[in-house]
């Protein structure tokens, strides 16, 4: 177990430093100049080139990108270009955001595609199956943008239940934090959710084809005693794999909801950042995401051989 | 699951019974497309740093009145000497800054000093080239000396990259701004909203609002719910015209339909074959409908212009016969220009709408006269960096935003690749004039001289289209310079 951990984590340490590499050799490349985006029309030679000082932009790009993984190591983010604030402090902002917003949305997907799926897998075939598959083929099918305008133009224009966007930060406290971050997580958590159970119905109907099922129901057990008792543990590898897949994407993948709702997370806080070339910001962000994937995909595979013995020791 | 869904959206709604922060009667938020990149307009470029501080947290020596005339500001006079040189300004007494020292013509020297200087990272460095010294007479009195006559002089002050600061503060004011005006900086949680509140020592009639929140919000989409749904008092300028009819026949809103110093242009490569022939831009000129872009970019809003000039500027003279559309003359002088067949060219747009739809409209206008048209569409980063910088273009739709900007014509850098001695006359004399009237006809002469040029497609001037809670009274109309100046701003009953 120890070993296997370990080479996941080498793996992992590569992936971060291949990834520092692209990501700054490819924000350097996209044309713009940031001290001409933040002068704007009108700015003059004498400026922008003071402004290049400023940032360091004058420096060989070697030396940049050296100075900027050296402070990486260090903890040390830089500066946004444009807000003149640490980057550390800017993530730090939008992290609660994000982060309370993928847990949020990633539990409703959970809690809503468990009991569909096993509802599904109980009685194949039979209406409620028909039904909770059609729903979920819908939930895949809308783009969660448009479903979450439907959203607002109903609970926000039309029922005044919620506000339109916006977070009021978490000095506000628990529950109007947890309100601003209902309805981007519902629209964010149907497709999620849909996916989910269509996973969870197939990896359910596999085991229920297997021996050790057939067994349990010879000695007697009914058939959603077998399947809750027996199939569904053996079904969940399948199931984790995608829970883990969909967290690393609700964390990063939320920018269009965030313009939606304009909800300021960490990906609006990229997006922002590449518009106006702030290349600080979105170097540092992009590899946090990064980081958070491939932490995430670590903690999956650990999360399999927890529970499924056999994969530890056929790695062994 | 349906049902699932809506039971946890119930619960969610009954757990959120905590009161809303809606807008109580001393207080509003305002929407805003940008967030300003930092709160210091003399070192930011952003419109939406003034749209933030300018009249509210920063002021400067003079100002600009909601119609674009200027108002003595932190200055209550000024005399000027008769050779138009020496500029010696009287200011109010009583004005502190937010940290409450006190403001003095120290801080004015140091302001504008810092301004000018060589580190100076103003974006607007032009405002100040000629000042050739600044001298504090005594606290209350700063004499400003020019190198040379300028009668835009008081103008350029009034701009917000000329405002006051203090130099104990200046260096942090990006992110804490400290100024002399009727609010204070409170709070900004970046992505979301920067809140205001009301200076109680502030020197002049204290602003009727206690607080102003303003929110940031680009989506058009998102900034119709937040509007719909009353989390926004008002949306200034507001980036959908399409949603306007709705808000119209809304009795909670009102429309604001004002004007701005933005002249949207079809810019053309004067440097570049073909648009290198003067002839081929008078084609190109002819063959635009201004009408129909006007109502198809921007839905009917927005003023026909004929040249590089606000309508609303009382030196304003309506060029736009000299370009009326045409397609028969065009296709003439493009035989006469040598191109029978047309020919074919790029048309490279910014992110905004009017770029993007106006664009469209003119592109299938441009190829009624058999100029083929190729839409290339860029976002602003690249705009910047190609079209404007390295003047790699062939068309390009942009609106020009600053107030009285006639100038940029006379640079030789500048992106039109436009030379003309005689234009350059003119604006060097422009400077040199002080006389009111004098000014005017030069003013006149310059609008035509790039008129009769054909130099750039004039299109339309920018409308400002502004949305806002019915009772909300006393926010700007016209936006003589990107502002949201809230001092008058409150609630009717």
């Amino acid at each position: 177990m120890l070993l296997f951990a370990c080479k996941r984590f080498v793996s992992l340490a590569l992936t971060l430093v291949a990834a520092s590499i692209v990501i700054f050799a490819v924000t350097n490349i996209v044309p713009g100049d940031p001290a001409r985006v933040m002068l704007g029309l009108d700015a003059s030679p004498q400026a922008v080139a003071a402004l290049h000082r400023e940032l360091g932009l004058d420096q060989p790009i070697l030396m940049r990108y050296a100075s900027w993984v050296g402070g990486l190591l260090s903890g040390n983010f830089g500066v946004s270009y444009t807000y003149k604030v640490p980057v550390s402090q800017l993530i730090g902002q939008r992290i609660w955001i994000s982060l309370p917003l993928a847990l949020y949305a990633l539990s409703l997907s959970i809690l809503v595609a468990f009991p569909a799926g096993v509802l599904s897998a109980s009685r194949r075939n039979s209406a409620r199956d028909v039904s909770i598959m059609g729903l979920t083929q819908l939930g895949i099918a809308l783009p969660n943008f448009w479903f979450a305008m439907l959203l607002v133009l109903l609970f926000s224009i039309t029922l005044h239940w919620f506000s339109a966007g916006g977070f009021p930060g978490w000095q506000a406290g628990f529950f109007p934090c947890m309100k601003a971050l209902t309805l981007p997580a519902i629209a964010l958590a149907l497709p999620q959710a849909s996916i989910l159970a269509r996973v969870l119905r197939s990896s359910l109907l596999d085991m229920l084809g297997e021996d050790f099922v057939r067994t349990a129901r010879a000695k007697g057990l009914t058939r959603s005693q077998a399947l809750r008792r027996h199939a569904l543990r053996n079904a969940l590898i399948p199931v984790l794999t995608i829970v883990g897949l969909q967290f690393s994407f609700l964390l990063a993948g939320a920018i269009i909801i965030e313009n939606v709702f304009y909800l300021p997370g960490l990906g609006q806080l990229v997006f922002k950042a590449i518009a106006q070339r702030d290349l600080v910001v979105v170097q540092s962000v992009v590899v946090l995401l990064v980081l958070a994937v491939v932490l995430v995909t670590f903690l999956t595979d650990l999360a399999y051989a927890a529970a499924d013995p056999r994969l530890r020791t056929r790695r062994r | 699951m349906t049902r699932t869904i809506m039971a946890l959206v119930l619960v969610g709604a009954g757990l959120a019974t905590a009161p809303a922060a809606f807008a109580a009667p001393t207080s509003a938020t305002i929407g805003m497309p940008l967030e300003p990149p930092t709160l210091d307009p003399t070192t930011g470029a952003a419109a939406a740093i003034d749209e933030v501080t300018y009249a509210n947290i920063f002021q400067g020596l003079t100002r600009f009145a909601e119609d674009g005339s200027i108002e003595p500001d932190l200055a209550r006079s000024w005399d000027i000497s008769k050779d138009g040189l020496v500029y010696t300004f009287h200011l109010h007494d009583g004005v502190t800054f937010h940290d409450g020292s006190k403001m003095t013509a120290s801080d004015v020297k140091f302001s504008l000093d810092r301004a000018r200087g060589k580190d100076s990272a103003n974006a607007q460095k032009e405002l100040f080239t000629d000042i050739a010294k600044v001298e504090v007479v005594d606290p209350l009195t700063a004499k400003v000396t020019l190198s040379q006559p300028d009668g835009s002089f008081l103008f350029d002050m009034a701009w917000g990259d000329a405002q006051i600061v203090s130099e104990k503060t200046a260096a942090g004011d990006a992110t804490h701004p400290i100024g002399t005006g009727p609010f204070e900086f409170d709070d900004w949680v970046r992505g979301d909203h920067i809140t205001l509140k009301r200076y109680a020592n502030y020197w002049g009639d204290p602003a009727k609002l206690e607080t102003v929140t303003f929110r940031f919000i680009s989506d058009p989409t998102a900034a119709f719910g937040a509007m719909m749904s009353g989390d926004l008092d008002a949306y200034p300028n507001y980036p959908a015209p399409e949603n306007l009819q709705q808000f119209q026949g809304d009795p909670r809103f009102k429309v604001m339909v004002g004007s701005t110093e933005g002249e949207t242009i079809l810019a053309m490569n004067n440097g570049r074959k073909p648009f290198k022939n003067k002839k081929v831009r008078e084609a190109v000129a002819h063959a635009i409908d201004r009408e129909a872009i006007i109502n198809g970019a921007y839905f009917g809003y927005g003023k026909p212009i004929g040249s590089h000039f606000a309508p609303q500027n009382p030196a304003y003279i309506d060029l736009t016969g000299l370009s009326k559309y045409d397609p028969q003359l065009s296709k003439k002088l493009l035989v006469e220009a040598g191109y029978p067949e047309g020919f074919k060219t790029t048309l490279k747009l910014p992110p905004p709408s009017y770029a993007r739809r106006g664009g469209e409209i003119v592109a299938a206008q441009l190829r009624q006269v058999g100029i083929d048209v190729k839409i290339v569409n860029v976002e602003w980063a690249q705009w910047l960096q190609t079209v404007f910088k390295d003047k790699d273009y062939d068309l390009t739709i942009v609106s020009h935003t600053e107030p009285m900007d006639i100038g940029i014509y006379a640079r030789d850098d500048y992106y039109f690749n436009y030379h003309s001695d005689r234009f350059k006359k003119i604006m060097a004399e422009l400077d040199r004039t002080t006389d009111p009237e004098k000014r005017t006809e030069l003013l006149k002469q310059a609008q035509k001289r790039i008129a009769e040029d054909y130099v750039n497609a004039f299109l339309f001037e920018l409308p400002k289209l502004g949305v806002a809670k019915k009772n909300l009274m006393g926010l700007w109309k016209n936006s003589p310079t990107p502002a949201n100046d809230l001092t008058e701003v409150h609630w009717r009953n």
